[in-house]
């Protein structure tokens, strides 16, 4: 059982990928810019945007005005995933806890639970994804029933409680978008709950099931995989053939089932059958474990077909294949320990696409990373070497935000060199200006002022036109000339004065509304030129705050900048020197553990070299007796 | 003492601190509300064009020339938005144009340009374009006002 259970382990999360979370039309630039970083990779880039644009969203004071709030359970959601694939497993989940406990509708609350408990699940936190999972209840959203389901079932079966698993899976054999998922776990459930019969019934029609996308295809091999291993462990050779044949053979689990294939024909005695798999595993790629164990395995089966001179001569290639590889494990540890891995795994190019450790390993000149493939395979070091990547990426970020900040003082001195002889006499000439303004600004007010107050204590006398105002004056002049004699020429030239006021006031009296009406328009006419005067007026002080917001009151944020990253660069060289060791020396134990392996076969070989000259040479013999 | 995976996290934690940080000063310093233009690209739903190449100028200056990886394309089909172009300009009208190069389904090349209008007032402007192939029944290039 012990192959059986190396192989379960590895299926429990898939299906599980975590995507970000989009719902419907896009409406935040800030969120979509921060999924166009997620979807590449960018995790840095994509929480740095989406951590800005949720920060600023939590202070506003009308949040349902911003757009990012069409999209806020989304953000809130896609901030734990992505924390979660940039391996911050402490704060994942913080922000989704937020919402959890936030004041949201039942169906929202759910979704959160339910991601929740799948960040607890991958971070193998199981108590805390059950937990989780039990604060479910009412409305789910119709989008997430099947995944919430399926990660009930994983988390039971993580937790050992297989016959809760194989309930949950049965209900949801259903889905069509997990089905080949749901079939296989449902299998492992079942051998989980000690019925290996239905098990075996299970994984076998999980084994069959139609697929077509690369992640169905390979459920459907892992399926077919580990039911062979099941069946040949029981001694149903024959079974386990079958399952074996099924699987595909270009998928990641064709290897082992090409090897398994043969050890199940060999241990039917059928080894003319057993290599024809073998003989198809034999060429394939000579680091891979199961080549090198069929590289023994293929002569095994020629000297049981008594066939022992071909037997010789193929231990013979495996002498010489085994030589060879133990010289590529030894040139990979030197190499690792010059310190040439690292350095080869951060090459920038060679991270362009997921191919990239196939495409490192078929570097001719570098032997460090020969048997990066096999190393990827651990859990640990793929953990372990992204950490490595990270620290990496950080490292050039942090020297770039030096330069920046060394930019960044170079354009504030520029710009306070640039302005500082050039302000006082902006600012002196805009005073002036400034002053003027006011008293235009203030006149005009004081003109509305008055025109209102004419609406309730008319004053014809204010509208008089100014050859009016200096014939009143003249009139006036020479009333008081005339004095209050009473000859004659007196009288009729007061008579004459009076009679010329009367037609004056007349005229202001008669025309006042018109009058009035008049100013209004010309006073509403100037409020055009004054709108565009203040206009102006703010955009210049706007200009002239902008001046000196360009170069003023950033030097204490800078100084602090500039420490806090000298400091983070001092701890991420300290980190990347210790996170590098540690991969080294995970690499060169494996490689070693590897190295003793391969000494073993070849010493096999070398035995079966002399073994099969000596039953070659024994049945030549044989045959010239006879 | 603290574990190398706890440590890790940490740094990430500042570092993403003081990248918020950095960020907010470089945009006081260098894209000032008063004058900030981001120019935002994106492709319309389900449109199955190949883009290749994206060519803004403002007011008859080349402004961004973008070309797309792989990766880049894969990211925008799945509705990431991508911020093209980050700079400054006087409130007012500006004038944008939008050059597009790209492969339809079959392989066959397509050019598409658009010539837009925005205007700049005195909080940030926030242009979106999205882009469609010529046969996915969209206008090719639509902009939008945030």
């Amino acid at each position: 059982m012990r192959a059986t259970r190396q192989l379960i382990g590895l299926a429990l999360a898939l299906g599980l990928a975590v995507c970000p979370a989009t719902g419907g039309d896009l409406r935040d630039l800030y969120f979509g810019e921060a999924l166009y970083h997620a979807y590449q990779g960018q995790y840095f880039d994509a929480l740095q945007r989406l951590d800005t644009e949720l920060a600023q969203y939590h202070v506003l004071d009308e949040p349902q005005l911003d757009t990012l709030h069409y999209h806020i359970n989304d953000a809130e959601f896609s901030v734990g995933d992505f924390e979660l694939d940039y391996r911050m497993h402490q704060r994942a989940g913080r922000a989704i806890k937020a919402v959890l406990e936030g004041a949201v509708d039942e169906a929202v609350r759910n979704e959160a639970a339910f991601r929740l408990a799948r960040i607890h699940f991958q971070k193998g936190q199981l108590d805390d994804a059950l937990q989780a999972l039990a604060r479910i209840k009412g409305t789910v959203p119709e989008e997430i029933k099947g995944d919430l389901d399926f990660l009930r079932a994983n988390v039971y079966i993580a937790t050992g409680q297989s016959g809760e698993a194989v309930k949950v899976l049965v209900q949801l054999k259903s889905n069509q978008r997990l089905a080949g998922f749901v079939a296989y776990n449902l299998g492992i459930a079942l051998l989980q709950d000690g019925r290996p019969q239905e098990a075996i019934e299970q994984l076998d029609r999980a084994g069959q099931m139609p697929a077509s996308d690369p992640a169905s295809i390979a459920i459907r091999d892992k399926s077919n995989l580990v039911l062979g291993t099941m069946l040949f462990e029981s001694g149903n050779f024959e079974r386990a053939r079958q399952s074996l044949d099924r699987v595909h053979l270009e998928g990641p689990f064709s290897n082992q089932a090409l090897l398994r294939a043969g050890w199940a024909e060999a241990s039917a005695q059928q080894y003319d059958r057993a290599l024809v798999p073998w003989n198809i595993l034999v060429d394939r790629e000579p680091t891979d474990a199961a080549v090198q164990e069929v590289i023994l395995a293929v002569p095994h089966a020629y000297a049981s077909l008594n066939l022992h001179g071909r037997a010789a001569l193929l231990y013979g290639h495996a002498l010489e294949l085994f030589s060879n590889q133990i010289e590529r494990v030894d040139a990979s540890i030197r190499s690792i320990r010059e310190g040439r891995f690292l350095n080869a795994l951060i090459r920038e190019e060679s991270r362009e696409d997921e191919t990239w450790v196939i495409r490192l390993r078929n570097l001719p000149d570098a032997p460090e990373t020969y048997y990066l493939m096999e190393l990827m395979a651990s859990h640990d070091f793929q953990t372990a070497l992204h950490n490595y990547l990270d620290l990496e990426d950080l490292r050039s970020r942090l020297n770039a935000w030096k330069t920046s900040l060394d930019a960044f003082d170079d354009i504030i001195r520029l710009r306070g060199q640039n302005y500082e002889p050039l302000l006082p006499e902006v600012d002196a000439q805009f005073r002036e200006l400034d002053s003027q303004i006011h008293i235009r600004v203030e006149q005009r007010k004081h003109l509305a002022e008055r025109l209102q107050a004419m609406l309730t204590a008319p004053r014809p006398d204010y509208l008089a036109t100014g050859e009016e105002q200096i014939a009143g004056e003249r009139i006036a002049r020479i009333e008081k000339r005339l004095g209050h004699s009473d000859d004659p020429q007196s009288l009729a030239l007061r008579q004459r004065a009076a009679r010329l006021r009367g037609a004056l006031t007349w005229r202001l009296e008669t025309q006042y509304n018109d009058r009035l009406t008049a100013a209004y328009v010309h006073l509403n006419e100037l409020k055009a030129p004054l709108d565009a005067l203040s206009q102006r007026y703010d955009a210049f002080v706007r200009t002239r705050q902008a001046a000196t917001h360009s170069y003023v009151g950033y030097d204490v944020q800078i100084i602090r900048l500039r420490e806090r990253v000298d400091d983070a660069l001092q701890r991420v060289d300290m980190l990347i020197a210790r996170q590098g060791h540690m991969i080294e020396t995970v690499a060169v134990n494996q490689l070693e553990a590897r190295r003793e392996r391969l000494v073993a076969q070849q010493t096999e070989a070398r035995f079966g070299v002399a073994d099969s000259y000596d039953r070659a040479a024994r049945a030549q013999s044989d045959a010239g007796g006879h | 003492m603290r574990g190398l995976d706890e440590q890790i996290q940490e740094i990430k934690s500042d570092s993403l601190r003081m990248s918020a940080e950095l960020s907010q000063l470089e945009e006081k310093l260098l894209y000032p509300s008063g004058t900030q233009v981001a120019i935002f690209v994106e492709l319309a739903k389900s449109d199955t064009m190949r883009l290749d190449a994206v060519r803004l100028q403002i007011d008859g200056q080349l402004v961004a020339h973008y070309i797309y990886s792989a990766k880049e394309l894969q990211a925008l089909r799945k509705g990431g938005v991508q911020r093209i172009y980050v700079g400054n300009v006087a409130t007012g009208d500006h004038k944008l144009d939008v050059f597009v190069d790209g492969k339809l389904e079959g392989g066959a090349d397509f050019s598409r340009t658009g010539q837009f209008t925005f205007r700049k007032e005195v909080k940030p402007k926030l242009v979106g374009l999205t882009l469609a192939g010529p046969r996915s029944g969209n206008t090719s290039i639509t902009l939008g006002d945030w």
